[in-house]
């Protein structure tokens, strides 16, 4: 495992470390002391792994193509920005404002997210990105969304703690996000219509909390005791009617 | 069926004495005016928008198109338009689209500037003969430059060069997205920009591969809705710009509707077919200037550090905006005025927000200066520039070079009819039908849009040159060189320019 010291390191000499031990083909990275360095993986391709010891900050992530990041703290802002593909494990909380613009890839979070988390999501054919929580979302959680998949568990909640804060994919118009237990529709946006999953939804969230739990060592058969709710938009055009040709 | 009380706009009309039955008018009409009847064409006149089109193909000169006589009664406060779009409301509910900037006859100061000229006692240069330099580097240019000597004495600069687009004149294509406008009308702009030495900006709607060859003329673009960006997109062309807002459209998002989105256009924004393409209106990761910031340096960070231009609309308060944009590391500030030309915009927002681009370049360029900032950023003057004349005022008055985009496209056939959002452009700029794209060849049109810049290249050379000036560095916010005919004193005190006389 090839080792860098972050502890000190401005981000642009961290990154540039980084960038080069990916390209002299470095597989697996260790990278210790970090303390809220920004731009972590940014634009980074390959299939390295990188472990992050310590707290990196925002924007991690950012246009990120193909690494796998393994954060075994809390992390900040801005994650995943605009992703492409490869993998981001998180083994605390995050903030705001993460997978913004993410087309493929997957983020996971063990613990709580804040505001504004998998805005504009987008999937096409060949990339479908997935965003799980394993605790709970603040307000905004899928606004915009065009594409791919949100999961909201809501794990180890305090009693009446709320899963999901206000405005609940609003403006979404594609992809689909599933809740582990029940939310209210006064929670979510005039765009969104609540489902009971089906047998072939039931699939698609075994399969990827499977993926999750094991990246987060948690109990697939645990999580999986609760029922789901799934969203999906009332309209893949919400806005068709509201102009005069 | 009820037939709308919104009276059509314009009347089509065939001379059928003329009129040799060839039908060349049924082809050619995107909106579908024309049909056979069987012994002659029959008009549709509800959907003319007068591009023009069905007379350039007439052989014979049997087309008119008029202004619709039948109008409401003359009304010098509740014009045809007021009256026609609450019909159109009132029948739709919808709000109303447009294409193009605004038309309303709000005061062009440009068209109230005049630029100086040498008589007897400076003398003016004949660019013919003596040379004359419009190149243009955009950029952060260094606060001082430092020096060292090398092994053998000689001094060599020591400073680290930003880095720098380098444009043989002042002018580029603004951004106009595959979507908004055909992959053709795309080409055309990216063979004229390699040929004259300029670039060309995607907007945000990804970057064609057929593109590619033209990289090193090519800005990308990153808006809100993020189409089509990867780390390949991001260092596909020589610096990548940040929309925040549009003239025609300050503070609203774009919105492709599903139906314009065909494979290609889908592909290459990297979304599935049919579904709307929405870019909210904010980009919801930048509430201030520090989160602008971050998001330029997450894109230094992903392209070894290229120039990044940050778009907006030209607000009021555009001056503050513009220093911020400037302190947030970006190397260009692009300013659109309100003028500036959409795919698509309601009316009432184009016709009704923001400031004109005059202005704005005035105040963007006052303020940097007074906060000795202004050889951090390169600033581009955009919408509405309309001829070499306004490119050489709005210089004048503080910008390193202007975008033109409205301009661009009238060489390609546009006709500024302003029906951008129908998706029907018989001239094939604005659609994505395949019909009607396939009718813009690139290489012809290319052509003709290399001329106009050469043209205006050539134009350019004039004014310089009866100014006195051998190179348009020396232009650049020389408002000395401007005078002001008809304007207020408040005006010309905003524009930083005196009264023609003084």
């Amino acid at each position: 495992m090839f080792e860098i010291d972050a502890s000190g390191l401005y981000y642009r000499d961290l990154n540039r470390l980084i960038r080069e031990a990916v390209a002299k083909g470095e597989k697996e990275i260790r990278v210790m002391g970090v303390n809220g360095q920004y731009y972590i993986g940014d634009g980074l391709k390959g299939n390295s792994r990188i472990v992050i010891e310590g707290i990196p900050g925002n924007d991690m992530a950012a246009f990120m193509d193909g690494p796998t990041l393994l954060i075994k703290d809390n992390a900040q802002d801005n994650i995943a920005n605009t992703m492409n593909s490869g993998k981001i494990i998180i083994e605390g909380n995050a903030g705001d404002v993460l997978g913004y613009g993410m087309r493929g890839g997957k983020l996971h979070v063990r613990g709580n997210v804040g505001y504004r988390v998998g805005i504009h999501m987008k999937g096409n054919k060949k990339q479908t990105p997935v965003i799980i929580v394993g605790g709970t979302a603040g307000d905004f959680f899928g606004e915009y969304m065009a594409g791919g998949i949100l999961m909201l568990l809501g794990l180890n909640r305090k009693d009446g703690e709320p899963i999901v804060g206000d405005y609940l994919g609003t403006g979404m118009h594609g992809g689909t996000i599933f809740i582990r237990g029940d939310v209210e529709k006064k929670y979510c946006g005039a765009e969104v219509g609540i489902l009971d999953p089906d047998d072939e939804d039931m699939a698609v969230i075994n399969e990827y909390l499977g993926d999750f739990c094991r990246d987060l060592k948690l109990d697939l058969g645990e999580v999986m005791k609760k029922r789901f709710k799934k969203l999906l938009p009332v309209s893949l055009r919400p806005y068709g009617n509201l102009y005069a040709y | 069926m009820f037939k709308s009380l919104a009276p059509p706009e314009y009347l089509a009309t065939i001379d059928h004495e003329k009129c040799i039955r060839c039908k060349r008018c049924i082809h050619n009409c995107g909106w579908g005016v024309y049909s056979w009847g069987g012994e002659r064409v029959l008009i549709d006149t509800s959907k003319c928008v007068k591009c023009l089109r069905c007379y350039h193909y007439c052989p014979v000169e049997a087309i008119q198109i008029f202004d619709n006589p039948v109008k409401f009664k003359q009304n010098a406060y509740w014009g045809f338009n007021n009256i026609r779009n609450i019909k159109r409301q009132a029948e739709s509910g919808g709000i109303p689209l447009t294409g193009m900037g605004s038309d309303l006859p709000y005061t062009i100061l440009f068209d109230n500037l005049l630029i100086d000229a040498c008589q007897v006692t400076n003398p003016s240069i004949d660019p013919l003969r003596e040379p004359m330099e419009l190149r243009t580097y955009l950029g952060k240019k260094p606060s001082n430059l430092e020096f060292e000597k090398d092994a053998g004495g000689k001094l060599r600069l020591k400073t680290k060069m930003p880095p720098q687009i380098k444009l043989e004149l002042p002018i580029i294509f603004a951004p106009m997205s595959y979507g908004s406008i055909s992959l053709n009308a795309q080409k055309v702009l990216a063979i004229a920009a390699k040929e004259c030495g300029i670039v060309m900006n995607t907007g945000e709607g990804g970057l064609h591969e057929d593109l590619l060859p033209y990289r090193s003329n090519i800005i990308v673009q990153v808006a809100s809705g993020r189409f089509g960006v990867n780390p390949d997109y991001l260092n596909a062309g020589v610096a990548v710009e940040i929309k925040i807002g549009q003239g025609a459209k300050p503070g609203i998002g774009g919105h492709l509707p599903g139906e314009k989105i065909p494979l290609e256009v889908a592909r290459t924004r990297m979304i599935p077919v049919g579904t709307d393409a929405l870019s909210p209106a904010p980009q919801h990761d930048i509430y201030s200037i520090e989160d602008l910031r971050q998001l330029i340096y997450a894109i230094k960070e992903a392209t070894g550090y290229k120039p990044v231009s940050v778009k907006i609309a030209a607000v009021h308060n555009v001056a503050a905006i513009a220093s911020g944009i400037v302190r947030a590391g970006a190397d260009i500030v692009y300013i659109d005025g309100f003028r500036g030309g959409t795919g698509a915009a309601p009316s009432i927002i184009r016709d009704h927000l923001g400031i004109p681009i005059e202005h704005a370049i005035a105040a963007v360029d006052d303020r940097l200066r007074q906060e000795g900032i202004r050889n951090e950023a390169s600033i581009i003057a955009a919408g509405g520039i309309r001829s070499s004349a306004d490119a050489a005022k709005a210089i004048a008055l503080g910008a390193d070079a202007v975008a033109i985009a409205t301009a661009a496209l009238i060489t390609m056939g546009c006709t500024v009819c302003g029906k951008c959002y129908t998706g029907n452009c018989s001239w094939g700029i604005t659609t994505q039908r395949p019909e009607l794209t396939a009718r813009l060849d690139p290489e012809i049109y290319a052509e003709r849009l290399i001329n106009m810049v050469h043209a205006w290249e050539h134009e350019l050379k004039e004014i310089l040159g009866a100014l006195g000036i051998n190179a348009v560095e020396s232009l650049r916010g020389n408002r000395e060189r401007l005078r002001g005919v008809g304007l207020d004193s408040h005006t010309l005190d905003m524009l930083g320019v005196k009264p023609a006389g003084r």
